[in-house]
């Protein structure tokens, strides 16, 4: 028998929590916890997709961002944490669905998504033009001069063309069914590869 | 401000220390649940400047002395007590349990002490005010706790 040392005696208290811890338990447990108690303000998952892993984020009043993994998810989470509120967890709530419909969209299974959108990141004419992008079906497309006399400003095509840069709900929101007057594609929020994709497989699909 | 979930990620470890250390294991997941709740709760409201560490580490301090406070009040009847784990085998690591009764054992200030300077890695300063005594009598505590687990806790030479 010998004296342990102070450190090997703090190494022993440490290990014995640390390795003895269900984390991912406790951790899913304070989610479920802080959604009943009202204080989950964002909750959030990623998931894998044919155009990359995309990060969804939903409030109690439903999907608010769908980021791509060109936007960087970790400095997503910070933009939603000071646009929000910082009470962010990671959770299924609102999220798992929504995962579960992008899921049979890709697979050319689903053509209507059928869950709560908030766009509360998007204000005015951004926000009128997002609500006329929601009705834009599957498989067509419209020019952004369309998009701007829908939103209620015939004279505001390129504030519309910024609208569907900037839509924080891509895919859900399907700002990818905007195109040019001309027929070619535009900008995306997730890359011009990402769009192509998209309206390849409405066109097909 | 960073997300809640980075916090939780980061400082999860070190909060557990704590519950672990002055609850023993049966309490300690819940008032791990309690401090991280409550600091969800409050979060939006801490200065930017604020040491995370020294602020969730002071809530657990907290719902740690409301556990034993809930203790003292309501004695459980002993057909109620969860099972330990025997001394010396079951556990996977039937030492560090040893070395968690020891450290129950200790008296509260001295395991406070221990805990919050060299688990939580607070400086005494903080330690002092956490266990409303003098940094004198924080450091005093922690030595006195630290050379009370050696003698309490040699381990075998195998």
């Amino acid at each position: 028998m010998t004296m342990p040392t102070n450190r090997e005696i703090i190494d022993d208290l440490t290990f014995a929590s640390d390795e003895m811890t269900d984390f991912v338990g406790l951790r899913a447990r304070l989610a479920a916890h802080a959604d009943r108690e009202g204080l989950l303000d964002v909750s959030y998952r990623t998931m894998d997709s044919p155009i990359g892993p995309l990060l969804l984020a939903a409030t109690p009043a439903g999907l608010v961002r769908v980021a791509f993994e060109g936007e960087n998810h970790d400095d997503v989470l910070v933009e939603l944490a000071t646009a929000i509120s910082p009470r962010i967890l990671r959770s299924p709530r609102g999220v798992d669905e929504v995962a579960r419909q992008l899921d049979e969209y890709f697979a050319g299974r689903r053509r209507v998504f059928e869950v709560p959108v908030d766009l509360q990141l998007s204000r005015g004419f951004r926000r009128a033009v997002l609500q006329h992008l929601l009705e834009i079906p599957y498989g067509v497309r419209e020019s952004y001069a369309v998009v701007a006399t829908a939103a209620g400003n015939s004279r505001a095509v390129r504030a519309a063309g910024t609208a569907c840069a900037t839509n924080p709900i891509p895919l859900v929101v399907p700002c990818h069914r905007v195109v040019r007057s001309d027929g070619t594609y535009g900008q995306y929020r997730g890359g011009p590869a990402a769009k192509h994709t998209l309206l390849t497989m409405e066109a097909t699909g | 401000m960073q997300p809640f979930e980075e916090v939780v990620a980061q400082h999860s470890p070190v909060v557990m220390r704590v519950c672990r250390a002055l609850l023993g294991p049966i309490e300690a997941d819940d008032a791990w649940s309690e401090t991280f709740l409550a600091a969800l709760r409050a979060y939006p409201d801490l200065r930017p400047e604020s040491n995370i560490r020294g602020w969730l580490v002071t809530i657990a301090h907290r719902k740690a002395i409301d556990h034993i406070r809930a203790r003292k009040r309501a004695p459980e009847p002993a057909d109620d007590l969860p099972e330990r784990l025997p001394a010396g085998g079951g556990g996977p690591e039937p030492d560090d349990t040893e070395l968690h009764s020891a450290l129950a054992a200790l008296p509260f200030k001295q395991r406070g002490a221990v805990v919050y300077r060299y688990l939580a890695d607070l400086p005494y300063a903080e330690v002092a005010a956490l266990l409303e005594c003098s940094e004198a009598a924080a450091r005093r505590n922690a030595a006195d706790g630290i050379a009370r687990l050696r003698r309490d806790y040699q381990k075998d030479e195998s």
